[in-house]
């Protein structure tokens, strides 16, 4: 049964920072535009935050600084995504080139100014973000040793950020807006709406939940931030097509990856998967290989956004 | 059609310029004093250190122009080849394998063997993303990012059961007939990496030069890119073409791996858990290059060039990231093209018809 509880509070480590920029990722893509820069975003998001936690966790600690430093994550994050916004929404350009760009500039400027202003590479941070249990829900049984034990305040604040999510792409004026930008951008032109504005708000949100993402995804992984987040954005990427661009399945797909990720680095924890002697290199390889399997079943109808990836130019209504 | 080549080039160039005044700026913001001597250092690049500067330049050129041809192909048959870093790794690891263990065949045409093998790894890998593509509609991208991983994974494997050194934590070297040719250019330019891999580079630019602008088979691809309704309307075979524009890329990508890993520099594969950048690189080629063979054999080059500058740039205790910023911004600065073309083809405008009215 530990065993058990262990994968459980492992999953949501992999799982949380999935869920939270793929769902970033359909913001932005529900409403046209297409964002292959959430690596590079996260990258940013992980970087300022993290920085902002090396500077101040002399002055705070706990839930406090981590909740200022996810704030400061999803500014960095969001800020850094008008660049894309400009570039495909205003100049109209062809989206996956601002997205490289980004992509590229992260790491980059992440690893320039580290050294710059602390001389090494890693910006080390003391991880006082940790809670061994909850009080009260934790003593649940089954759900508290799931939920409520060896976790983060992020995992919450993910769940929190699905159900918003959820939410207002779906019962809000602004979400139909959206969606109707990502479908048929004229048709939603003539009645009134402001595509660019739109688009742009797709394009900020998927900004804002990258760079929480980026944060998300080092505080319970590491203790030092290395201008990388493991090629997380592109995964987050992958899990936003196999969720179909519905934020229920995404949530599916998110999880998914995350338990198979799980049973791919905690397998020699699992007496009977230990004695079989199969390499660790298959079991890295597992989530991606049933990714790709699940895909081949169920791409048949995409549903992707129609306009998805189009510039939109008002004169061509 | 030559003024749009010309248009096309005037906007890269001010691109080009507009990342470097971005460098300048970040120079400036980190290091005032020493800004301009680094951007002096930049702009020397691969001519810094002579002949073996810019032999060294080429060496950094051959597999990012590879892994770009790989992506810039796909573009253009409407791909987003985002897996040449798979790909790339595949085609490495047969060619370092062949190379090892192929000792039997004779050293003329060991390194071709290898190659050519390189380039069968990588097809192999980008036919799966392909296939998948054309007979179930699995969007490319994240099956070409999940080939990544696996191939990365399959690779580090490999290497471990097979070819590894653990000694020194990397592949045991290949034998020395596997090594592509020098050919005299290691003489010529006094640089060790060197080798006619560059050369081989430009023969496949000017392949997929010639198979996409002026054969029927590039024809069909390039239409399937555009629309693939239209094509089939017009009996093209779409499911066809999709998977053999990936294979090709694959092939590229591979190749691209083999010539890296081939050149006798003293660089061996490792077991790693990163993905190669080159494949990475190779979409910074290709957008630099707008997917056109010739530009992308140039915007490699280029990135080949500031790179020498950018390791140089360390003497004034500058990180040589700087580089990769440079090239992000003029990547970025790239997106303003449709804008820069506007008003350089305004420009033209305005001056002849004021030569006219004179």
């Amino acid at each position: 049964m530990n065993t058990l509880y262990f994968l459980a509070q492992q999953t949501m480590f992999f799982a949380i920072p999935l869920l939270i920029v793929a769902l970033g990722g359909m913001y932005t893509e529900r409403s046209g535009v297409i964002n292959i820069a959430l690596e590079g975003i996260m990258v940013m998001g992980a970087f300022v935050s993290i920085f902002f936690l090396n500077i101040f966790q002399g002055v705070l600690s706990g839930q406090v600084l981590l909740l200022l430093a996810v704030l400061v994550a999803s500014l960095a994050g969001g800020l850094f995504s008008l660049l894309h916004a400009f570039a495909s929404i205003n100049l109209k350009a062809d989206q996956t080139i601002s997205g490289t760009a980004l992509n590229m500039f992260a790491p980059a400027f992440a690893i320039f100014i580290a050294r710059m202003v602390t001389g090494l590479q890693q910006i080390p941070f003391q991880d006082t973000f940790h809670i061994a249990k909850v009080p009260v829900l934790g003593s649940i049984p089954l759900i508290g040793p799931i939920l409520f034990q060896n976790c983060y305040i992020t995992t919450y604040l993910g769940i929190g950020i699905f159900i918003a999510a959820k939410i207002v792409i779906n019962k809000t004026k602004f979400g139909l807006r959206l969606r109707a930008c990502g479908e048929h951008p004229q048709a939603a032109d003539t009645v009134g709406i402001n595509v660019y504005k739109i688009r742009y708000a797709g394009v900020f949100i998927s900004g804002v939940l990258a760079g929480i993402g980026g944060l998300v995804f080092v505080i319970p992984t590491s203790t030092n931030f290395n201008a990388s987040v493991a090629g997380y954005g592109f995964l987050a990427l992958a899990v936003l097509i196999f969720g179909q661009w519905r934020t229920g399945r995404i949530f599916v797909a998110a999880f998914f990856f995350g338990i198979m990720k799980t049973f791919a680095s905690a397998y020699s924890g699992i007496p009977i998967l230990k004695d079989m002697a199969i390499p660790n290199e298959v079991y890295k390889m597992i989530p991606y290989v049933a990714t790709l399997i699940v895909l081949v079943f169920l791409s048949k109808n995409s549903q992707a956004p129609r306009a998805e990836g189009i510039p939109y130019d008002k004169g061509s209504r | 059609m030559k003024k749009q080549g010309l248009l096309n080039f005037s906007a890269s160039a001010l691109a080009v310029i507009c990342g470097l005044v971005f460098g300048l700026v970040i120079l400036l913001c980190t290091n005032p004093a020493q800004a301009l001597p680094g951007l002096g250092i930049i702009l020397k690049g691969g001519f810094a250190d002579g002949m073996s500067g810019f032999g060294y330049m080429l060496y950094i050129a051959t597999p990012i122009i590879m892994t770009g041809l790989s992506v810039g192909f796909a573009f253009r048959t409407g791909l987003f080849n985002i897996g040449a870093s798979g790909q790339f790794t595949m085609g490495a690891f047969v060619a370092v394998y062949i190379g090892i263990n192929w000792t039997w065949l004779p050293p003329q045409i060991h390194w071709i063997v290898a190659l050519l093998g390189a380039a069968v790894g990588g097809a192999v890998w980008g036919l799966v993303p392909g296939i998948l593509k054309a007979f179930r509609n699995v969007n490319e991208v994240i099956s070409c990012i999940m080939m990544n991983y696996i191939g990365m994974y399959l690779v580090n494997h490999m290497i471990q059961s097979l070819i590894y050194d653990p000694l020194r934590s990397q592949t045991q070297p290949v034998s020395a007939g596997a090594n592509i040719p020098k050919a005299g250019l290691d003489q010529l330019f006094s640089s060790n990496n060197l080798n006619i891999g560059i050369l081989i580079a430009v023969v496949f630019v000017v392949l997929i030069y010639i198979l996409i602008e002026k054969t029927t088979f590039g024809f069909e691809l390039k239409a399937c890119g555009m629309n693939r309704n239209a094509s089939k309307y017009a009996g093209i075979s779409v499911k066809k073409s999709l998977a053999m524009s990936m294979v090709i890329a694959g092939a590229l990508a591979g190749i691209g791996g083999a010539l890296m890993y081939l050149a006798g520099s003293g660089k061996y594969m490792q077991v790693l858990d990163v993905l190669s950048p080159e494949g990475f690189n190779g979409i910074s080629v290709a957008l630099l290059g707008l997917s056109n063979p010739i530009g992308i054999l140039f915007a490699g080059i280029f990135i080949g060039y500031i790179t020498v500058g950018g390791n140089n740039l360390q003497l004034l205790n500058f990180g040589p990231e700087i580089i990769d910023i440079i090239i992000a911004a003029i990547i970025y600065c790239g997106a303003f093209s449709l804008l820069f073309k506007h008003l350089i083809g305004k420009l033209i405008k305005r001056t002849k018809k004021e030569e006219e009215s004179v």
